[in-house]
């Protein structure tokens, strides 16, 4: 074969790739043709990997193979993660994805100059400064998520933190131009590069756990644009067409998690979130809230007939989730109707319940969305919360000056009976105060949300069944 | 403006509504595996990273590449296997026996 047959054939396999791609995402619309997507996403990678190990221009292969070798010894074992670390696995293969991007765009500056076109320059300058910020930022994120004792996890904020932030990315901005204006001032690109570094972590700090969704989303979006610039770089189509399917699958995403958290999207572009302030200054008058035990439960829950569990963050914290399933077991056998009512933020990253509920065993089909589940909510008999607390709000439908007015809630309260699995009675993320707590037809059931649901399930099977 | 800059804004611009097309249609289900999904998608950086680590034009360049080999293969790899795995767990009641 000629070298320009080669070129051609790799020219065919990246077109087959970039259908591969988009027949993947199609798929993965539904959980039963979900699994054919990913096959097929497997076999246009690995036909894309292997066609680029022909190309003309690749003439030393050893270290090639030897880098995919440990790409693949590195990849394996973060696939094999437990469900509940998914959030801070995500996060780290931004930091892996846009880490790869920058550094090939790094590479390609410093091969190209002094041969750098104002255009290019402007190019890499941008996708280098997108990548770096991404690779930062995703870092940050993940430590968060994985408890990393030196991350700060109590979002940082300051006065005039907006100000800094915009002033340190107009000076990446800034040197991007300048490198464009004088492109002999090589020694501005690594300064590039570490203003884009520290903007990335000065993104990310400020941000608390609940609204990591967003920020996982958005820099997934980050990470996928930055790859599509390196195609404009690289004019490879087959990275533009896969960049900008994974940076619209992130904004996409972001947009999705803004609606559910009542954010307006430019708040979040600048990174401006996180600001949820603690100064709920509600003159804190004696409300009495109503307790009950594991014995209570149980018997309101065996004579149900239809029971709606509503679960957040607090259920993967406490490992709650097998626990939940014999629940679910349990109260399904005796005859009644169990389904879960899921917040789109409930979580640390979009479907995150779902993912750890589906682990547990749990049916697919028993994971309502919010809406579907709300039309339900008036003719249910019990809502259990467990773990879940602002995203059961129901201020956020009824009181104007709460600071999560607006926001889209699963209307627990309709129910008829109301039962919520907490610690104590310290306020949530947002630090809002839950009036639902303190609602006539409400029982607190105060304890660790595994312990407590596996003592409801103890006097389920004792009491009835057998 | 260079041509190849026009023809990549073509394919970007269709992509880009391809993918809000496609991903609108996602069931919320499934968003985790989508991400990872789209992740693993997004490694395809790595043949970019093959060629200039294969070029072997400057010593520099051979390691930056070489080290964006390994991170975008770990993503290929890591991301299929991740979203594999989230998938098969994904039944419904009457799946389950």
């Amino acid at each position: 074969m000629t070298p320009d047959q080669v070129l051609q054939i790799i020219d065919f396999t990246y077109i087959a790739a970039v259908i591969g791609f988009i027949l993947s995402l199609k798929w993965l619309s539904s959980p039963v043709t979900a699994m054919r997507g990913v096959l097929i996403g497997e076999i246009a990678s690995g036909a894309a990997v292997v066609a680029t190990l022909f190309d003309a221009r690749v003439t030393e292969h050893k270290w090639v193979i030897i880098a995919l070798i440990i790409g693949a010894g590195i990849g394996v074992p973060l696939g094999m993660v437990k469900m509940t670390a998914v959030p801070q696995r995500t996060a780290l293969s931004h930091a892996f994805g846009a880490l790869s991007a920058a550094l090939v765009g790094i590479s390609e500056y410093y091969v190209g100059v002094p041969n750098i076109s104002k255009f290019e320059m402007a190019e890499i300058g941008l996708e280098v400064v997108i990548g770096s910020l991404t690779v930062t930022g995703s870092l940050i994120a993940a430590g968060k998520l994985q408890e990393l004792k030196w991350i700060p996890q109590r979002p940082i904020v300051y006065k005039g933190q907006n100000y800094v932030s915009l002033s340190v990315l107009s000076a990446a901005v800034i040197l991007i131009v300048l490198l464009v204006l004088y492109p002999e001032k090589t020694f501005l690109f690594p300064i590039m590069v570490g203003v884009a570094l520290v903007f990335g972590i000065m993104l990310v700090t400020p941000i608390g756990g609940a609204d990591m969704p967003t920020v996982i989303s958005l820099l997934n979006s980050y990470a996928g644009f930055s790859a599509s610039l390196l195609g404009f770089v690289l004019q490879s189509k087959v990275l533009v067409v896969a960049g900008a399917l994974d940076g619209a699958s992130g904004f996409i995403l972001s947009v999705i998690m803004c609606k559910a958290m009542n954010r307006s999207f430019t708040n979040v572009l600048f990174g401006a979130f996180g600001q949820v302030q603690t100064s709920a200054t509600h003159a804190k008058e004696e409300r009495v809230v109503k307790s009950a035990s594991p014995e209570d439960a149980a018997s309101i829950l065996s004579a149900a007939n239809r029971v709606v569990i509503v679960p957040g963050y607090g259920m993967a914290v406490a490992q709650a989730q097998h626990k939940v399933r014999e629940l679910y077991d349990i109260l399904t056998k005796k005859g009644i109707d169990v389904r879960f009512g899921i917040h789109p933020v409930a979580g640390r990253m979009p479907g995150h319940m779902n993912v750890l509920l589906a682990e547990a065993d749990i049916p697919y089909d028993k994971l309502m969305e919010m809406d579907v589940i709300n039309s339900d909510l008036p003719q249910t008999d019990v809502a259990l919360i467990i773990g879940a607390n602002d995203v059961t709000n129901p201020a956020a439908r009824t009181d104007q000056s709460s600071p999560i007015y607006g926001m889209p809630i699963i209307d627990v309260d309709k129910a008829r009976t109301v039962m919520v699995i907490k610690r104590s009675m310290a306020a949530g993320f947002a630090g809002i105060d839950n009036p639902l707590y303190y609602l006539d037809h409400t029982l607190m059931l105060f304890g660790d949300a595994k312990k407590f649901v596996s003592e409801i399930v103890q006097n389920l099977s004792g009491s009835g069944g057998h | 403006m260079p041509a190849d800059f026009i023809s990549s804004l073509f394919v970007f611009i269709l992509a880009a509504f391809l993918g809000f097309e496609l991903i609108k249609r996602v069931s919320p289900l499934l968003h985790t595996p989508l991400m990872s999904l789209t992740n693993a998608l997004d490694a395809i950086v790595v043949v970019a990273a093959i060629i200039i680590a294969g070029q072997h034009e400057t010593r520099l360049s051979t390691k930056l590449g070489l080290i964006a080999v390994a991170a975008s293969f770990s993503n290929m790899v890591g991301g299929f296997v991740i979203t594999d795995r989230m998938l098969s767990m994904f039944k419904t009641g009457k799946a389950k026996k």
